[in-house]
């Protein structure tokens, strides 16, 4: 303890006079100060750039300031920690009023110095003039464009060899062909079939899938005259529900089976929503319970209240935390991209089963990608991986 | 013309939104903004159907006397006594209408969602039972994941929260990954379809 004091006396004592010197002496200013207009945005934005200061470590940060004028006053517009060289100079909005501008087409120009303490180094050159302007592309996105505009061409493609009557396999998906065995089985028991849609919007694409399925599914209990319960969480997914059951029961000749209130809104709190739904799967006992959509975490509260019920279950979804629990109480699970290949299993029409040729094929190029790519990392060349950045 | 009409509306509001995507320009946001803003006011008057939805299936429920015509009656006295409250006083904090939403409607949610644990051990009861190959490694999997995430797990055995981690991050996020790459091509098939007009399903009819 004794020889410690010492010690830690001569430490601080060395630093109070490292830190006068320091205030003595001039640290280097930031250099090489870049500005240029943000790439790839709306406008109202631009990006500065410098090259720390060679003392960097011994500075707090760097103050950027701006002027419309090269040789007229600068005022402080921002604030950037050490270590960091890049600043966007970018509008800030609060409540609706503008607290900071950068007006589009107007010139600015930048320096800046380097922070210690109350001190500051020598300000660096003015940079600029630069404007900002929005763009009319993003090139940021163009991979995405590229990788949408390969799974079209694919798509036509493809749907060129069903047209023509090529043969496209499909492999066997047990939960699709074990659809119309669970609807017949309601049928056998004499008890409706209870269709949830999931617990998403219609802006979900899983949403949609649903809807694609529910169709089919209705057209067979419509066939069967049975009672097809859907109840909704989402009023516009409840709305565009009963309108594919009503479309079904007529396009097979039966819109007399079609009841208005089978199809029908529940709550659009999440639990209330399980809520009811379990009540009705314990009140109505359906024979086949159908959870095909996007689900949280009443995915087991719903399953396993029908399990309990004797019912068979088909659960489909794309939520990957919820399909463990659908597999574990569900007969079959339809699990991620099946969901989205059921029209065209279901319907076998060239069109659907070519695009999801489509779809296969981008894939395998995806997985060749991915293989290729991590073999040159491996190499440290980031080239592949480059292609995929967003 | 009934088939028609939405096809042409998605394939114009498709191809805009598409295009819309790769154009950061403030008109090209402005557009985007106003479509979101048209979402919602379609979304309030989605609800009054919704509302009338509710009162027609449960109305009818307590009309007919319906076996359960009862629990029928306390959706539509709380919908309506909590929707006058909700308009008459507002949603301020300490109203009448937060009042039900603080003290039944949250309690009454944490209520369901605390029922997971108990469904949750009845599904793992029936999931674990080593009846095929499949199930037996299911079962060893989780026995050893739940094993080592727990205090004692280590302290049998200081190499066990390593092979969790192995777990985690190489088999279980394999197959996860295998699963989202083949959702994301599908979700962006799926919506190709829609706006090309390959997909009708979601107009009703099930369907060729």
């Amino acid at each position: 303890m004794k020889g410690k004091i010492p010690f830690v006396f001569t430490l601080c004592t060395l630093h109070f006079a490292l830190l006068s010197s320091l205030c003595a002496q001039e640290i280097t200013p930031p250099t090489d100060v870049k500005v240029f207009d943000t790439p790839n945005d709306a406008g109202n934005s631009i990006t500065i750039k410098w090259k720390l200061s060679s003392q960097d470590s011994l500075l707090d940060g760097y103050e950027i300031h701006r002027s419309q004028d090269p040789v007229g006053e600068f005022i402080k517009i921002g604030w950037s920690i050490r270590g960091i060289n890049t600043y966007t100079d970018e509008e800030i909005m609060y409540k609706g009023k503008i607290l900071h501008e950068v007006k589009n087409k107007t010139e600015y120009y930048y320096k800046i110095c380097g922070k210690f303490d109350t001190e500051f180094t020598s300000f660096s050159e003015v940079a600029g003039p630069t404007i900002s302007s929005p763009q009319l592309f993003n090139k940021s996105k163009i991979n995405v464009l590229i990788g949408v505009m390969a799974l079209l061409i694919s798509f036509l493609g493809f749907i060129r060899i069903a047209k023509r009557g090529g043969r496209l396999f499909i492999r066997k998906i047990a939960g699709l062909e074990a659809l119309d065995e669970a609807v017949g089985r309601a049928t056998e028991m004499g008890r409706p079939v209870l269709y949830v849609p999931g617990l998403s919007t219609i802006s979900d694409i899983a949403t949609i899938a649903s809807l694609n399925i529910m169709g089919r599914v209705a057209k067979k209990t419509a066939e069967y005259g049975i009672p097809l319960l859907v109840p909704n969480r989402d009023p516009i997914v409840l709305t565009v529900a009963k309108q594919v059951v009503k479309e079904a029961y007529l396009a097979v000749g039966r819109p007399d089976v079609f009841k208005d209130e089978d199809v029908s809104f529940i709550s659009s709190s999440q639990f209330a929503y399980a809520a009811g739904v379990a009540g009705i799967m314990a009140r109505e006992k359906p024979g086949t319970n159908l959870f095909i959509g996007m689900f949280w975490a009443e995915s087991l509260v719903l399953a396993e209240t029908g399990a309990a019920t004797g019912a068979i279950q088909i659960a489909g979804t794309d939520a990957m935390t919820q399909l463990p629990f659908f597999v574990t109480t569900c007969d079959y699970t339809i699990m991620g991209e099946e969901l989205y290949a059921a029209s065209a299993y279901l319907s076998k029409e060239p069109i659907l089963v070519g695009s999801i040729k489509a779809q296969d094929l981008l894939k395998a190029i995806i997985l060749t990608a991915m293989i290729v790519g991590t073999i040159l990392m491996m190499l440290g060349s980031n080239v592949i991986a480059n292609l995929f950045k967003v | 013309m009934k088939r028609t009409f939405p096809l042409v509306i998605c394939f114009g509001g498709g191809i805009i939104f598409i295009i819309q995507f790769f154009i950061p320009h403030p008109v090209s946001k402005a557009i985007y903004d106003e479509a979101l803003n048209w979402l919602i006011i379609v979304s309030v008057f989605a609800f009054a159907i919704a509302l009338e939805s509710l009162f027609r299936v449960h109305g009818t429920k307590i009309k007919r006397r319906k076996p359960g015509w009862g629990f029928s009656v306390i959706p539509l006295v709380a919908c309506i006594t909590v929707g006058a409250f909700g308009i008459i006083q507002g949603v301020r904090e300490g109203t009448v209408f937060m009042k039900v939403f603080h003290y039944i409607t949250v309690p009454m949610s944490a209520t369901v969602f605390s029922l997971l644990a108990f469904y949750m051990a009845s599904a793992a009861f029936r999931a674990f039972r080593a009846t095929t190959t499949r199930a037996t490694v299911l079962l060893i999997v989780a026995f050893l994941v739940m094993f080592g995430r727990v205090p004692i797990g280590p302290f049998v055995w200081k190499g066990l929260p390593d092979i969790i981690e192995w777990i985690f991050m190489y088999p279980s996020m394999a197959a996860t990954r295998g699963i989202a790459l083949g959702v994301g091509l599908g979700i962006i098939g799926t919506s190709l379809k829609i706006i090309l007009g390959i997909e009708k399903g979601w107009l009703g009819g099930g369907g060729k």
